[in-house]
C-alpha cells in the first residue's frame, strides 16, 4: 500500500512541478542515458531537488536520491513521508554530533549501493544577489573516497522567482534545468582546484539573461 | 447548414490539408540522405505534428461548445502570461501582484466573457487591474526598477489575457439573423490569423528573397508577408459563408485580421530580440512557446471584434 501511495505522490508532484514551470531539461555535454553520476546544482530554493528530479528521465529518476538535511526532512511525518518513501532521499545531518554518522561515509554508502546523489554543494540556499556561492568540501571528499565518480554539474534557471524564499504559493514561471559536461577528480588535484573547477562549470552553465534579474 | 455541419466541413477540410501537408513533409524527410539531415525540412515535419495537435485540441474544445472554447482560451492566456512574466524583470515585491495576475485575474476576465458582461471585461484589465497591480507591488516597497515592472506586468495582461479573451468575446456579439453561431467567428478569426503566418512561411520559404524588417525579424521576407497576407484574404473570402459577412466583406475583414497578425508578429519579435530569446517558450514542437503561435491572434482579436461589434452587432450609435 505505502510504496502504491508513494508511487502516486511521485506522480502527484512530478505534475505539478511540470504544471507551475512547464520545466525542461537540457542536456549539453551529458547524456540522458542510464550511468551513475553525482547531479550537483546550484540552490536557490527548497524545490530545487524536485525540479532536477522531475526532469531526469525516469530510469535515471528512479535511481536519483537528494541529499538533504536530517534535521529538516525529519520534522513531522508528511516530510519524513517524502523524503524516505517518495524521494528515498540520503538524510544527512548539518549539526554533527558525537552520534552522528559520517555524512560522506553515507553518501558512499548510496553510491556503493548503485544510486545516482542530487547535491548542493552550496550547503545552503543561495538568497544574495551573487549567481553561485563558494562551495562546501563536502564533493572534493567523496571525489577523494570514489575517484572514479562522475559529477554532473546542473543549473536550475529561474526557480527562485517561482517560489520566492518565505511565500507559500509558486508563482507560474517557465524553468529550465541544463546538465553540463560530467567531471572527476584528476590526480593529485587539490582541494581548491577540484572546487573551483566544479564550481566554474556549473556557472557556465547559467544563462545570463536580462531576464531574470534575481 | 446548421453550425455543426458547418464545423463538420471546416475541421474536415483543415484535417485534409493537413493529410497533404504530412505527405509533403514526410515525402521531403525521406528524400533527404541520412548523413545530412535538413533542419529545415526536420523542423517543417515537427510544426505539421504539432499543428495536429493543436487542431484536434480546438476542435475538442469546439466539441463542448462556448463553455469549452472559454475554458481553452481561458488556459492558454494562463500559459501565455507565464511566457511573458518569465521574459520580465519581475522581482520578489511583485509577488503579491503576480499572484493575484495569474490566479485571479485571469479566471475573472474569461469569468466575465461567460458572463458577457460587455460593459465590466473590456475595461476590467484596462482600467481596474492596471491600478491595482502598481499598488500591490507597492506595497512591498521595492523600488528597484518598478516603472519597469509595473509596465511589464500590465503589458503581459494586456496582451496575454486582455486580447487574446476577445477571441471568445467574439460569443457574446448578438448579429441579427446570426443568432447561435457566433463560434463561427472564432473559426473564421483563428483560420485566418494561422492561415496567414502558414502562408507568409510557405511564400517566403518558396520565392522570399527581400528581407522586410531584418533588425526585428530576419526571417520575414517581403514575398513572405504580401503572398501571406493576400493567401488570407483569399482564404477569408473563400470563408464568407460561415460568418455573416458577404464575400467582399469577408475578404476585407481577412486583410485587416492579416495585417495586423503580422504586425504584431514584428512588435512580438522586438520584444524576444531585447530579451535575447528567440522563442517564447517551448510548448509546441517546432513552433516556440504559446505567444509564438498567438502572437498574430493577440493583435487581431480585439480589431476584429470591435469591427464585427461596432457594423454587424447592431451597436454602430454607441
Amino acid at each position: 500500500m505505502k510504496p502504491l501511495f508513494a508511487q502516486f505522490s511521485a506522480l502527484a508532484i512530478i505534475l505539478f512541478a511540470r504544471l507551475i514551470t512547464a520545466v525542461r531539461g537540457e542536456w549539453r555535454g551529458t547524456e540522458s542515458t542510464a550511468g551513475q553520476r553525482v547531479y550537483y546544482a546550484n540552490h536557490a530554493s527548497n524545490g530545487d531537488f524536485v525540479l532536477l528530479w522531475t526532469v531526469l528521465p525516469p530510469p535515471l529518476r528512479r535511481r536519483a536520491r537528494p541529499v538533504a538535511a536530517a534535521d529538516y526532512w525529519q520534522r513531522g511525518p508528511i516530510r519524513r513521508f517524502i523524503i524516505n518513501d517518495v524521494f528515498r532521499g540520503v538524510l544527512i545531518d548539518r549539526v554533527r554530533t558525537e552520534a552522528s554518522p559520517d555524512p560522506i561515509g553515507v553518501m558512499a554508502a548510496a553510491i556503493d549501493a548503485g544510486d545516482s546523489l542530487i547535491v548542493f554543494p552550496e550547503g545552503t540556499r543561495n538568497t544574495t544577489e551573487e549567481r553561485l556561492l563558494k562551495f562546501k568540501s563536502g564533493i572534493y571528499r567523496l571525489a577523494v573516497e570514489r575517484p572514479d565518480l562522475e559529477f554532473v554539474p546542473v543549473w536550475i534557471n529561474n526557480l527562485n522567482r517561482v517560489m520566492p524564499k518565505g511565500e507559500l504559493l509558486p508563482i507560474p514561471l517557465l524553468c529550465s534545468v541544463i546538465f553540463g559536461e560530467a567531471l572527476k577528480l584528476e590526480e593529485g588535484e587539490s582541494k581548491d582546484g577540484f572546487l573551483d573547477r566544479a564550481r566554474n562549470s556549473l556557472l557556465a552553465l547559467s544563462p545570463d539573461e536580462k531576464g531574470d534579474s534575481q | 447548414m446548421n453550425p455543426l455541419e458547418e464545423l463538420i466541413v471546416v475541421f474536415g477540410s483543415i484535417a485534409l490539408i493537413l493529410v497533404i501537408a504530412t505527405l509533403i513533409g514526410r515525402t521531403l524527410a525521406a528524400r533527404q540522405l541520412p548523413d545530412s539531415p535538413n533542419a529545415v525540412i526536420d523542423n517543417l515535419n515537427a510544426r505539421i505534428n504539432a499543428w495536429w495537435a493543436m487542431v484536434a485540441l480546438l476542435g475538442l474544445a469546439f466539441l463542448f461548445g462556448e463553455t469549452g472554447v472559454i475554458v481553452l482560451f481561458g488556459l492558454l492566456s494562463f500559459a501565455g502570461l507565464r511566457e511573458f512574466i518569465t521574459l520580465t524583470r519581475t522581482r520578489s515585491g511583485d509577488y503579491w501582484a503576480l499572484l493575484v495576475a495569474f490566479f485571479v485575474v485571469v479566471p475573472l476576465q474569461y469569468y466575465l466573457i461567460a458572463d458577457r458582461w460587455y460593459g465590466l471585461y473590456s475595461i476590467f484589465i484596462p482600467v481596474y487591474v492596471f491600478l491595482l497591480m502598481p499598488i500591490l507591488s507597492a506595497f512591498r516597497a521595492e523600488t528597484t526598477d518598478f516603472l519597469e515592472r509595473v509596465a511589464e506586468i500590465q503589458w503581459g495582461l494586456m496582451l496575454a489575457v486582455f486580447c487574446l479573451s476577445h477571441v471568445p468575446a467574439l460569443l457574446s456579439l448578438e448579429i441579427p439573423g446570426f443568432e447561435n453561431q457566433q463560434i463561427m467567428l472564432i473559426a473564421y478569426l483563428v483560420i485566418v490569423t494561422q492561415s496567414s503566418d502558414v502562408m507568409q512561411y510557405v511564400w517566403g520559404k518558396l520565392i522570399g528573397g527581400h528581407k522586410i524588417a531584418p533588425r526585428l525579424s530576419p526571417s520575414k521576407t517581403l514575398e513572405g508577408f504580401a503572398g501571406g497576407v493576400l493567401s488570407a484574404a483569399a482564404i477569408g473570402a473563400m470563408l464568407w459563408w460561415i460568418t455573416p459577412f458577404t464575400v467582399i466583406e469577408s475578404a476585407v475583414l481577412a486583410l485587416i485580421v492579416a495585417l495586423m497578425g503580422f504586425l504584431g508578429g514584428l512588435v512580438m519579435s522586438a520584444i524576444k530580440r531585447d530579451r535575447g530569446v528567440k522563442d517564447w517558450g517551448w510548448s509546441i514542437q517546432g513552433h516556440g512557446g504559446i505567444l509564438d503561435r498567438l502572437d498574430s491572434v493577440v493583435f487581431a482579436a480585439p480589431v476584429f471584434f470591435h469591427i464585427v461589434r461596432f457594423w454587424w452587432a447592431g451597436s454602430g450609435a454607441l
